[in-house]
């Protein structure tokens, strides 16, 4: 009778777990892991640096988690949580946060005097033609939400992260594949260029659709980040 | 500088001295090691294989760059080594090296102009190698492609870099021999043994050094701190022996990266990653045999548990509130595990070590297990680094290691994880 009971617990018990263990054996569990810094399912938080990954396009977020590895881009912790992963593991995760569909909290009411906003949205959206500086549009998108399958969107993340970005990319610390258009264009740009630039994106709403459209890049430089990343 | 560093740096350079003078001790051979990969034919197919089992490519390759073409930083107490480029470039890599230069280096460490080597190349283990091997890992390392990278100068403090003091180092710490196989155990304890004590080089971590850097086994076995990683004694069951764990669960812990409730992560997932998942199962057997049977050793009997004082006590009281906060929603309300995305903390070795330094370094930095062939897609552990202060992770993990005898763990303790590389 006592065997029978505690064959009958432990059916219970296998039964009461399983399903918790299929529960905890996703994608989403596994990613736990980002979201202390990039957000809930990889949103972004409201800290004013780390950039939102949700929604981004897949080969853009790929080519991203290569670069952390290889020293492309330099971010310690970030090489530290993918050195020891397979590239199918990180395409996967990759794919996982391009899918994602969140909707986008209302941007923060800019700081910049508007004469900085006047001229980051200039620059953004004409470019500086005198001095060989292309739109931010002609690349990443009239609406600026990316395009597919590599360009990353610019809206719905932090300034502080924009502004880094860029400075990185006019120092060195950060690059693409070669030919690096972004370094080449993030090199004409001057510390005002970048404030102004950064304070205008980060101030914009995003609209109902954010995900990356298909679309053709408009840029004339050849840019190496958008052949597949191996 | 602390007095015991000068002193160790005094007795260096005397023994330095005295070793220029007096010379090393000669070397030995042996005809009856263990023979690895034997079913190999090609020497170079051979060394390759061995190259992957002593994982040379993980010192040797810089983030980004090529393999084996060095640049790779290793911080030590004693200052930042920058490890060589053994490509076959004849300018800046080992292209101008034959055979016996090499077997000087791995059997003696010693360059190709006789100067002595750091003991940061393990040496000390790779000199068990026999000469067969040895010269296989030379066929495969001529076959590279040559990468011309220069070599940059290692960044040591004074006086550990006045090479010619290692000298005295080596008349103390280091006698040349190949593997000696033991008539009175068996084939697969030997090659387990050669594994583990020469190829795989498991001791340059696993085993304390002193102030000079040199293995102290005998006199004080515990693990050490490398890498700014604490790496547990083989040796001691509550720490990283395997003693109360099957062999089956001991080998896929090596190979796969987590087993029996216990993760490799730091530098030890870097080594399943890159070298112990890609190894042969009889290999695999062979190591954890000689691994099981290793003498165990009750290290210094676990101290009294401290008498809790009102500071610790109040630390894990805030320290369960923590946990129910940031870490119970994945490990379970009483740290019991949620597998498998979350191990247990109840119990865990890992926490219940004296040392703190590992739980300290998850905690702030997280990780994820290494990806293997058994386990493509492991569960990660995010880091709180920016999320927790040095006081609430020290809170933390006082609750979890409340009924071990463990030291408590102070706010400076994190603190001086938060600097430095991270492996």
């Amino acid at each position: 009778m006592k065997a029978a009971l505690r064959l009958l617990a432990a059916v219970v018990l296998t039964a009461a777990c399983a399903p918790a263990r299929a529960e905890l054996d996703t994608m989403a569990q596994r990613m736990r892991a980002c979201e202390t810094c990039h957000g809930d399912h990889g949103r972004a938080t409201p800290d004013g640096y780390f950039p939102r990954i949700a929604g981004k396009p897949a080969g853009y977020l790929y080519a991203q988690l290569l670069d952390f590895r290889s020293g492309h881009r330099q971010h310690a912790q970030m090489a530290y949580l993918l050195d020891r992963q397979t590239p199918a593991y990180l395409m996967r995760m990759a794919a996982y946060f391009a899918t994602l569909d969140l909707p986008y909290p209302a941007p923060p009411v800019p700081q910049a005097p508007p004469a900085v906003l006047a001229r980051g949205a200039a620059l953004v959206r004409d470019g500086d033609p005198g001095r060989i500086l292309p739109a931010c549009t002609d690349c990443h998108g009239a609406a600026l939400t990316g395009l597919q399958p590599a360009v990353p969107g610019l809206l719905g993340l932090p300034q502080d992260y924009l502004a880094a970005q860029l400075g990185a990319w006019r120092s060195g610390t950060r690059k693409a594949r070669e030919p690096d258009c972004m370094a080449t264009i993030a090199r004409r740009l001057d510390a005002g260029d970048i404030e102004a630039v950064s304070a205008w994106l980060a101030a914009q709403p995003l609209p109902r659709d954010a995900h990356a459209p298909a679309g053709e890049v408009h840029g004339t430089l050849h840019c190496g980040s958008l052949e597949p990343a191996r | 500088m602390t007095r015991s560093r000068v002193a160790a740096a005094l007795l260096f350079a005397l023994l330095g001295t005295a070793a220029v003078l007096f010379g090393d001790r000669p070397t030995g051979d042996s005809g009856d090691a263990p023979q690895i990969a034997a079913d190999i034919a090609d020497p170079v197919a051979r060394g390759a294989y061995l190259a992957l089992a002593a994982n040379c490519r993980g010192c040797h390759t810089a983030r980004g760059g090529a393999a084996y073409a060095g640049g790779r930083a290793i911080p030590t107490p004693f200052g930042t080594f920058y490890a060589p480029n053994i490509t076959p470039d004849d300018d800046t890599g080992i292209g101008r090296w034959d055979a016996d230069d090499f077997w000087r280096a791995l059997h003696e460490g010693r360059d190709d102009d006789g100067d002595p080597l750091y003991p940061v190349f393990p040496y000390t283990h790779y000199t068990k190698l026999t000469r067969r091997d040895a010269d296989a890992m030379f066929a495969y390392l001529r076959s590279l492609p040559a990468e011309r990278r220069e070599n940059r100068g290692h960044a040591l403090r004074f006086p550990y870099d006045q090479r010619w003091m290692l000298a005295g180092w080596r008349a103390l710490f280091f006698t040349p021999g190949v593997y000696a196989a033991d008539a009175d155990r068996d084939a697969q304890w030997n090659r387990g043994a050669y594994l583990v004590q020469g190829l795989g080089h498991c001791g340059a971590c696993h085993e304390a050094r002193n102030a000079l850097g040199a293995i102290r086994s005998r006199e004080h076995p515990a693990g050490g701190i490398v890498l700014d990683w604490y790496a547990p004694a083989l040796d001691v069951a509550r720490e990283a022996g395997l003693y109360d764990w099957t062999h089956e669960q001991a080998v896929a812990l090596l190979r796969d990266g987590q087993a029996n409730g216990a993760s490799t992560l730091g530098p030890m997932a870097e080594v399943v990653h890159d070298s112990l998942q890609h190894l042969e199962t009889e290999d695999l057997d062979a190591m954890v045999t000689y691994l099981q049977a290793l003498p165990a050793r009750d290290p210094a009997p676990s101290p009294p548990a401290p008498a809790t004082d009102a500071t610790i006590a109040a630390s894990r009281e805030r320290g369960g509130v923590l946990y129910r906060d940031h870490c119970a929603d994945c490990h379970g309300r009483r740290a019991e595990g949620r597998p498998p995305a979350a191990p247990a903390l109840v119990g865990n070795r890992a926490l219940t070590m004296d040392n703190a330094v590992n739980p300290i370094r998850v905690v702030l930095y997280g990780g994820f297990a290494p990806g293997t062939h058994a386990v493509p897609e492991p569960f990660g552990m995010p880091p709180f680094s920016a999320e927790l202060d040095d006081q609430q992770i020290a809170d933390i993990l006082n609750w979890l290691r409340r009924d071990s005898a463990a030291a408590a763990v102070r706010d400076y303790d994190v603190r001086r994880q938060r600097t430095g590389p991270l492996w």
